[in-house]
């Protein structure tokens, strides 16, 4: 192909932007091309479609007129919410706990098979109750979770009920600065805040597509779900009776989302009042008519695409980190093992925001992926000498409490996993996408230091009322 | 063995990334709502004797560079030239659709019309003159139903048909208002002075009376670097919303 251009220098297309500018001069052309093309589309359909019962064309959106109503939008959206985490909760307790025995039986066996062919005591550590059992532990907490809040997820995607969802909630963000697509980029960061980031591009202003991305930490991912759903079930909702446990713990985790929400809300506001300021653009948003969704080809391809790769993911980074663990746990250094010191080392300021050093120490070894902050911390608290055979969900709760776990750990690491710092992969496609280290690290310190200030706040609150 | 390139572009959410996969046989998720595909997906198919390589381009409303996502559709079509650009278009909203369509037929000819969800339309009664609209356009203009696979072989009849020249597109000239025509009259030999006839000239003469500088930019930087190929950002699938 000939390349007339490579020759020419770059001036010539200054000249003929210039001469262009001259010609229109200041006037908008942009709505005179943009009408024409408009008309001539228009007289296209004149010619080529017919309805034949207009009434049948919006009897299609009928829905709408509840579902984006201002007096049930958001009682519809909360109970949609609110059902979904508790089919979640209440459908995974029992195949989470068979999943557990089963493992718990696999591993006798395996131990059994070690010490029946005098296997050193270290190698049998190693890999039985490093590698084996934390791999095995990431199954049977994640796996009946994700493999039902996923294809349920994705089930009412399908219908079309996210972006009216996005048209309940436009306004509140208008209100906070941002843009009304900010309500579609949260909702991805439920499934994932790294795809999310990606998907700020659909919002055109660069002010508001960066309040978009620094607040897009606040809604949990798929890596924190699991740790908000574990904690919740196993410390929320103790006192109450069997019946209204699952019902409980899944207001628990939706008051973490809708505060992960405010939290979205404040930050924007914040910033659109101060580092980012301006008036929120206007748009148009689409609700595209209700589809019933290919119900088998959902559920199986969102069981493969994003439950089977999350857990994939987890045990590929949770099998090495269970070895590792078990490695820094088991080698003692002046009496107390190196997993020890290190979360010794970690422990006084964690006391302060209410968690303890190990969990400090997960969080941090946790940067790569949320899904592996609760495995490492597991095999921490594991490997640091209370070693209880561990065989079902309850014996997991028993290792948080011999670890000293009241309601208000539990709390504060689900708050602090709610609004702790985006995963290395996230902070990776900020940069990305904002080609900027300073507003990369902003991503990170914002998130950090609301993490810190709200844990520590509850922390002090609960400790000074004597609740704990 | 001919191979094409073949790029499919579209207002949101008509169904592009399900005829992604519908052609490529992939199975990605596919989600109702707008905006799902924000980046580019890319996949590869085989009919006959004739290898396709087949672009998702994110969905958008228009191709001027509104937003990162529009210029990376624009960019590819542009830039990359794909040997066909099928425009995906909802046959229940088939005006709004349209335009796009016609944004398109001003960038390359190479071009055939595709009315996804045509079932859809025929069960709210919605009758649409497929002949009528091919003949308006210039380009051919096929009814189709991605997710119950109806036309799709008629389709690729098509596309391969203005991939191998069978078919030359001759589409519509859209009429602006005649200030704005004299513009583009006093414009267009200018630009093909500068950049030759690789681009589309009519088109750009009407985006640098736009004024529209990131297209000025990204021109410029091909000038730079013509030898490069793009700094394109595929996935092997579409990006999705729980990926």
């Amino acid at each position: 192909m000939g390349k007339p251009f490579a020759t020419n220098s770059a001036d010539p297309l200054d000249a003929l932007l210039s001469v262009a500018r001259n010609s229109v001069e200041g006037s908008a052309v942009r709505d005179t091309i943009v009408s024409d093309i408009y008309r001539t589309s228009r007289s296209i359909c004149k010619e080529a479609v017919t309805y034949e019962d207009k009434k049948k064309l919006s009897s299609a959106y009928k829905l709408d007129n509840i579902v984006t109503s201002k007096i049930w939008g958001y009682p519809i959206m909360l109970a949609i919410l609110g059902a979904v985490f508790w089919i979640t909760i209440a459908g995974a307790n029992v195949p989470s706990a068979m999943l557990a025995d089963m493992f718990g039986v696999v591993e006798g066996y395996l131990t059994a098979g070690f010490q029946a062919v005098h296997a050193p005591d270290w190698l049998h550590g190693i890999l039985v109750l490093g590698f084996f059992r934390g791999t095995s532990w990431v199954v049977s907490v994640m796996l009946p979770p994700m493999a039902i809040f996923f294809p349920v997820f994705a089930l009412l995607e399908n219908f079309g009920y996210l972006p009216r969802v996005a048209f309940n909630m436009d306004r509140l963000f208008k209100n906070a600065g941002g843009h009304g697509k900010q309500a579609l980029t949260m909702s991805m960061g439920f499934g994932c805040n790294a795809a999310a980031i990606l998907s700020t591009r659909i919002i055109e202003s660069p002010r508001e597509r960066m309040l978009a991305i620094l607040t897009n930490n606040f809604v949990p991912c798929n890596g924190r779900w699991p740790t908000l759903i574990l904690l919740a079930s196993l410390f929320m909702a103790t006192s109450a009776t069997s019946g209204w446990q699952s019902l409980i713990t899944a207001l628990i985790v939706m008051g973490m989302v809708l505060f992960g929400i405010v939290i979205t809300l404040t930050v924007s506001w914040t910033l659109s009042k101060t580092a980012l300021r301006g008036v929120p653009t206007h748009y148009t948003l689409e609700l595209p008519p209700y589809r019933r969704p290919q119900i088998w080809k959902t559920i199986l391809i969102a069981s493969k695409d994003k439950s089977w790769s999350v857990l994939k993911r987890a045990v590929i980074v949770a099998a090495p980190a269970g070895v590792i663990t078990w490695i820094l746990g088991n080698i003692y250094v002046g009496g107390d093992s190196i997993l020890a010191h290190m979360a010794a080392f970690f422990d006084p300021f964690a006391q302060i925001i209410g968690l303890d050093g190990y969990i400090l120490m997960a969080f941090i070894l946790g940067l790569p992926a949320n899904e592996i902050v609760l495995p490492i911390l597991l095999m921490g608290y594991m490997s640091s000498g209370a070693m209880v055979d561990v065989e079902g969900i309850d014996n997991i709760k028993d290792v948080f409490l011999q670890h000293g776990w009241t309601w208000l750990t539990a709390l504060n690491m689900m708050l602090f996993s709610l609004l702790h710092y985006p995963c290395g992969t996230t902070l990776f496609n900020i940069y990305k996408e904002t080609k900027s280290v300073k507003w990369t690290l902003l991503s990170a310190l914002i998130p950090l230091a609301i993490a810190i200030g709200v844990t520590f706040l509850t922390a002090q609150v609960a400790r000074v009322l004597g609740w704990v | 063995m001919n191979s094409y390139t073949i790029a499919l572009a579209g207002n949101p959410n008509t169904g592009k990334s399900t005829l992604f996969n519908t052609l490529t046989g992939l199975r990605q998720h596919t989600g109702n709502w707008a905006g799902k595909t924000v980046v580019m997906a890319e996949g590869e198919f085989s009919r006959g004797n004739t290898t396709f390589r087949i672009i998702d381009l994110p969905g958008t409303y228009s191709l001027y560079s509104n937003s990162a996502d529009e210029e990376v559709a624009r960019d590819y079509i542009i830039f990359e030239q794909p040997d066909v650009t099928i425009v995906v278009l909802d046959a229940t909203s088939l005006e709004r659709n349209l335009n796009l369509a016609l944004q398109v037929l001003e960038m390359t000819p190479r071009v055939v019309v595709c009315v996804n969800l045509i079932d859809e339309a025929k069960r709210l009664g919605i009758r649409i003159d497929l002949e009528k609209i091919s003949q308006r356009l210039g380009v051919p203009c096929i009814a189709i139903s991605a997710r119950n696979h109806i036309g799709i072989e008629n389709l690729l009849d098509q596309v391969e048909k203005v991939a191998n020249g069978t078919i030359v597109p001759n589409p519509v000239q859209i009429t602006y208002s005649d200030q704005i025509e004299s513009k583009l009259a006093q414009l267009e030999p200018l630009i093909e002075k500068t950049l030759g006839s690789r681009f589309p000239t009519r088109w750009i003469a009407l985006r640098l009376l736009d004024g529209d500088e990131s297209l000025l930019r990204t021109l410029k930087k091909r000038m730079q670097e013509p030898a490069t190929s793009s700094g394109k950002e595929c996935l092997t699938h579409g990006q999705t919303v729980c990926h």
